[in-house]
């Protein structure tokens, strides 16, 4: 449990929030070039990091916005957050 | 050799005050190479060492775990054991489970504490009505023992149960599966160790793997805190850890890691001698032999490796438990905790071989683990032996998620995954 700052509407209780998982996977832009090898990477291997993860978060019950959020696993501490289309401002 | 343990040994040792127990198992320092070595201490883990050992006579091999054995999940479980899965694969895996399960406490000579005292699942909408109806009937067809109950019959069968017509979900009826139960999770780590030293596997605790050295596409040996330790097959059983030791290895996983939570109670006399699961509310419960409450609640929706999880998610599920059982209403929660469950899109475990020659893989088991352990480890060192999967978990290969041929049980167990 923890706080979320969405950058439209400002610091929530995650608890309004919904995760869309990893960020960054980026939608094939060949859909029939695909292996289906390629397919099972794109759809269901993740990275699953323990430690610094980029993903995807919506806040459902308030602005309903999605946006990139930069979360350390190990300890659930927020890094950055930034908008859809943004550069992630940490490596 | 070890001392049988029975009703004289422990009168003997009564007389000496307890003090002359011989000890379980070993504390070695590890070898230079091993036949195969096990990543994971936890229930799986030891049952896959146990049965390498026993079954394939590999018994020049070790398992290596980063805290102590049987501390990750397998000490943080609601130790609930059923096999009324839906689909044939599942339920051929979990059956043939808790057939050994039926004789665990005998062949290790440890008491599991193994209770068949039933699962209840029950029933708040139509739509529930339909698919445990169904599920019970599947389950009857590949030799599962299972029952619908009516409402009525599910009040005789737990009379706390509030089956009152006005509550927010009623109880519209339930399945039940007699010959499942729980067992002390402990003593099934303990049980399976003791077993595994027995016939010479090193068990080293307080060893961490931190990397796994390959030579193109087959595994030399495993990086650890206590050196190298060079070794041709890896078998990996660190669940909600897998993606962190397959990401040494060079591989991905279609996993992802999230709390799931559990509490108890403070300890009263006994009030419920089964176990009753509810899916649509979330809310299980049973009863411990010392008398807590032993209740699960749900994941975070987050990946995370706290150990924690969040409090919302606690009073969901007890919102649920106390709607369905107002006469809880004044018990005082004792503890609650989190374990890191390693969760597959299809909500079912993965037992295979990997596209790195020497490494196996089992992990996936997400929110319901524990009732798998014996058969799990059966199956897994029977593919690691033979590398070849055994023909109960050729189903649950890690190539299901290239060819699409998945074992979907995220909606059809109608439990909480």
């Amino acid at each position: 449990m923890f706080i979320i700052n969405c950058p439209y509407c400002g610091e929530r209780d995650q608890t309004e929030f919904s995760c869309g998982g990893e960020a960054h996977i980026e939608r094939p832009k060949q859909p029939t070039e695909l292996s289906d090898d390629q397919w099972a990477e794109y759809l269901f291997m993740r990275k699953n990091i323990k430690g610094i993860q980029f993903e995807r978060w919506n806040h459902i019950h308030g602005c309903r916005k999605w946006f990139n959020v930069v979360r350390d696993t190990s300890n659930d501490k927020i890094h950055a957050v930034y908008k859809m289309g943004e550069r992630p401002p940490i490596k | 050799m070890k001392n049988k343990y029975s009703i004289f040994s422990l009168i003997k040792n009564a007389f000496s005050g307890h003090e002359n127990w011989q000890r379980a198992w070993r504390d070695p320092e590890p070898k230079k190479e091993y036949d195969a070595i096990i990543i994971g201490g936890g229930g799986h883990g030891l049952a896959t060492a146990y049965y390498l050992a026993k079954k394939h006579k590999m018994t020049n091999i070790a398992l290596v775990e980063k805290g102590w054995i049987g501390g990750g999940n397998t000490g943080r479980n609601t130790t609930i054991i059923r096999s009324n899965y839906l689909w044939d694969a599942s339920a051929g895996l979990y059956d043939h489970a808790l057939k050994i399960w039926e004789g665990l406490s005998q062949e290790l000579n440890y008491n599991v504490m193994f209770s068949q005292r039933g699962v209840m699942n029950l029933a708040h909408n139509l739509q529930d009505v339909r698919d445990l109806k169904r599920r019970t009937h599947a389950n009857r067809l590949n030799g599962i023992d299972a029952v619908w109950l009516n409402t009525e019959e599910v009040k005789k069968f737990c009379p706390i149960i509030n089956t009152s017509p006005s509550i927010r979900y009623p109880v519209l009826g339930g399945t039940l599966q007699r010959r499942a139960g729980t067992a002390r999770h402990d003593a099934v780590a303990w049980g399976y160790a003791r077993g595994a030293d027995e016939m010479g596997v090193d068990i080293i605790q307080n060893c961490e793997v931190k990397g796994i050295k390959r030579n193109g596409d087959t595994v030399e040996g495993i990086e650890t805190t206590k050196g190298f330790i060079k070794t041709k097959k890896i078998g990996v059983v660190a669940a909600g850890h897998s993606s962190v030791i397959a990401n040494m290895a060079g591989i991905r996983l279609p996993l992802e890691s999230k709390p799931l939570q559990a509490l108890v109670s403070e300890p009263v006399k006994p009030i419920i001698d089964t176990v009753v699961m509810s899916n649509a509310v979330h809310a299980y419960v049973s009863q411990s032999d010392k008398g807590e409450l032993v209740i699960g609640a749900g994941t975070d929706s987050y990946v995370s490796y706290t150990q924690k999880g969040s409090h919302n998610i606690v009073e969901e599920t007890l919102r649920a438990i106390l709607e369905l059982y107002p006469i809880f209403s004044r018990m005082k929660m004792l503890r609650q905790w989190g374990g890191i469950v390693d969760i597959c899109p299809d909500a079912s475990p993965i037992i295979s071989k990997t596209q790195v020659k020497g490494l196996y893989i089992n992990c996936g088991w997400g929110t319901g683990g524990f009732k798998a352990t014996p058969g799990s480890g059966d199956l897994f060192a029977h593919t690691i032996a033979n590398d070849e999967p055994h023909k109960l978990n050729a189903a649950f290969n890690l190539n299901r998620f290239v060819s699409g041929d998945l074992v979907d049980e995220h909606g059809a167990a109608a439990v909480a995954h």
